[in-house]
């Protein structure tokens, strides 16, 4: 805060109003009613309702499809994390390395970040298109039997691929600003001790990263989590069986499509204790262990 | 040959790689739309111009299609631009003010607020999408601008920015405007707003792109095909393109995918450095 402020009673809430009005209306009380309906079971006709307290989300965890969403979600996220940040720190350091034609380099792999993940997902559900997609005649050709419709294994490829092409722009960005921000003589000074560049990257460049990656590795389990929810619904739409279903879309599948209003809240209040977590994690745990 | 020779080769092939890893999947789809439908049905995807260009792209801006055959892809891109430039417009007006508050005034109730505000970060629309589909259509605001733009801009994030930044205005400033007798209206419309141009103007892309790629809640909150925006439409007109009977009509998909990416692209590429700056910045 300003040591020097103003000093009036009335005029800084004039000031949050509009937020603090927007934020009740559509963040509060729809939040509030999402943990009211959780503890609620509607009848079929959705004409009366009891209170269950826990019924919902006993149900919620004690049921298969759900178990089967949260196991996919877990490994998606990491493995989408995983490659997303790795791919995009390979491309950052070659990036910065590079003396000529660094800068169309640099916008030749930020521009995606513009791409909606939802138009992503349908370009890769037309790249594997079976009648006309080049990666779909590619993979078969290979001698691998690739059907994203029948197998889970291939349907998880699909999603995972498009996912990680999304979101390698937005941490090439984050990387190479980071190494742009390590001071010269710290890399001429390494330059100097140690001879190979790999031992150089993995001893010097790399822990110097590591603010960078650690904030990276939130806001990417946290776009895998939900931002997803748009390449998931133009491709695979959870299907096989529900084997590409992540936790978020099936809060929707459910709670919109099969009108299940208790157990999709329930879902919806287990996702925000998720992220609550995650902040946590992130403002506690990482602020701490990593020395800037 | 040396081994700088070697290593400065394995350097651009890496980079040349992850640019075609990254632009493929756009230069094939802009490609394929200048194809004929049966062409790309019998040959598969494209990788040079085919002669259909102006023919597809006429058809998909100024025919009406979609499932109700009632939306041109004109008018979706209208409403993309309605809802990014509203989103950007609406997050930088509520957020800066918000911040203006937080930062500048001594009142009781700024903690509390503050936490409020930081709140819905807790809170992804994801999350709790029912019933804030429930709110809005309780409010009559389905198919409405107002009903798409202002849920989505309440989120902390734009305060946080503005936050940060005004916290790094030096203090003299405000000194020496209270000194001048300008009251806080004043102060703000005639030192923070000029101060903060480059800022605004680069969180204003930034949501611009945010805002124009929106899905989910156009998705469920839009039932009209007149309000569908160009990221919505694509998917239902691709449906109708690959579940028709007839001879599917890719090169219109792949068209409709082109439209809907080029402008936040644009946006991006025009103002790469803006862009770069508002979002290294906002995320710190």
């Amino acid at each position: 805060m300003k040591r020097v402020q103003f000093e009036r009673s009335t005029v800084p809430y004039f000031f949050v109003a509009p937020q603090i009005a927007i934020i009740a209306v559509f963040f509060l009380w729809p939040a509030g009613q999402a943990i009211y309906q959780s503890f609620l079971l509607e009848d079929a006709f959705g004409i009366s309702s009891q209170f269950v307290w826990f019924r919902n989300y006993e149900d919620t965890i004690l049921n298969y499809a759900w178990l089967q969403s949260a196991g996919f979600t877990v490994v998606f996220s990491s493995l989408v994390t995983f490659f997303s940040l790795a791919i995009a720190l390979l491309l950052a350091v070659k990036a910065n390395e590079v003396l000529h034609g660094s800068s169309s380099y640099k916008t030749m792999l930020m521009w995606a970040y513009a791409v909606a993940p939802p138009v992503a997902g349908l370009m890769g559900n037309l790249m594997f298109n079976p009648f006309i997609g080049d990666l779909y005649a590619a993979m078969n050709a290979m001698g691998w039997d690739f059907n994203q419709k029948l197998d889970a294994f291939d349907a998880g490829f699909v999603v995972i691929l498009i996912s990680v092409w999304k979101q390698v722009s937005v941490n090439f960005i984050f990387f190479l600003s980071g190494l742009q921000g390590i001071p010269k003589g710290v890399m001429e000074a390494a330059t100097l001790d140690c001879r190979s560049p790999t031992k150089r990257f993995w001893t010097i460049t790399f822990p110097l990263l590591a603010p960078t990656t650690f904030f990276l590795m939130v806001i990417n389990i946290t776009y895998a989590f939900f931002e997803t929810f748009g390449i998931i619904d133009t491709t695979t739409r959870g299907a096989p069986g529900g084997a590409t279903n992540t936790l978020v879309y099936k809060v929707y599948t459910d709670g919109f499509l099969g009108a299940d209003l208790g157990g999709s809240s329930a879902q919806s209040v287990i996702l925000m204790l998720m992220v609550l977590a995650l902040t946590v994690f992130q403002f506690r745990f990482i602020e701490r262990k990593v020395h800037y | 040959m040396n081994n700088s020779f070697w290593r400065k080769l394995s350097t651009h092939g890496i980079l040349i790689l992850g640019t075609i890893f990254m632009s493929a999947p756009v230069w094939v789809a802009f490609m394929s739309s200048t194809h004929a439908a049966d062409t790309l049905f019998r040959e598969g995807l494209q990788y040079w111009f085919g002669g259909h260009f102006f023919e597809t792209y006429n058809e998909v801006l100024f025919v009406e299609g979609g499932v109700m055959k009632k939306v041109t892809a004109l008018e979706m891109l209208g409403n993309s631009m309605i809802l990014g430039l509203g989103f950007a417009i609406g997050k930088v007006v509520i957020s800066m003010s918000a911040a203006y508050a937080i930062v500048y005034f001594r009142f009781r109730l700024a903690t509390p607020l503050f936490w409020v505000i930081f709140l819905t970060l807790l809170l992804p629309l994801e999350v709790r999408i029912v019933p804030s589909y429930e709110v809005v259509a309780g409010l009559g605001l389905l198919n409405t601008h107002t009903g798409l733009i202002v849920p989505l801009i309440a989120s902390a994030t734009g305060t946080f920015f503005f936050r940060q930044y005004f916290k790094s205005v030096p203090e003299e400033l405000l000194e020496a405007a209270r000194l001048d007798n300008a009251g806080p209206m004043r102060f703000l419309i005639d030192v923070l707003v000029p101060l903060s141009k480059t800022m605004i103007a680069a969180i204003m892309i930034i949501m611009f792109v945010v805002g124009w790629n929106q899905y989910l809640w156009p998705l469920i909150m839009t039932t009209e095909e007149n309000s569908y925006t160009i990221v919505i439409g694509i998917k239902q007109i691709y449906q109708v393109l690959s579940e028709g009977g007839e001879l599917p009509q890719f090169q219109k998909a792949f068209a409709l995918t082109i439209l809907a990416v080029l402008p936040p692209v644009l946006v991006v590429l025009v103002f790469q450095s803006w862009f770069v700056k508002g979002l290294v910045e906002s995320e710190k």
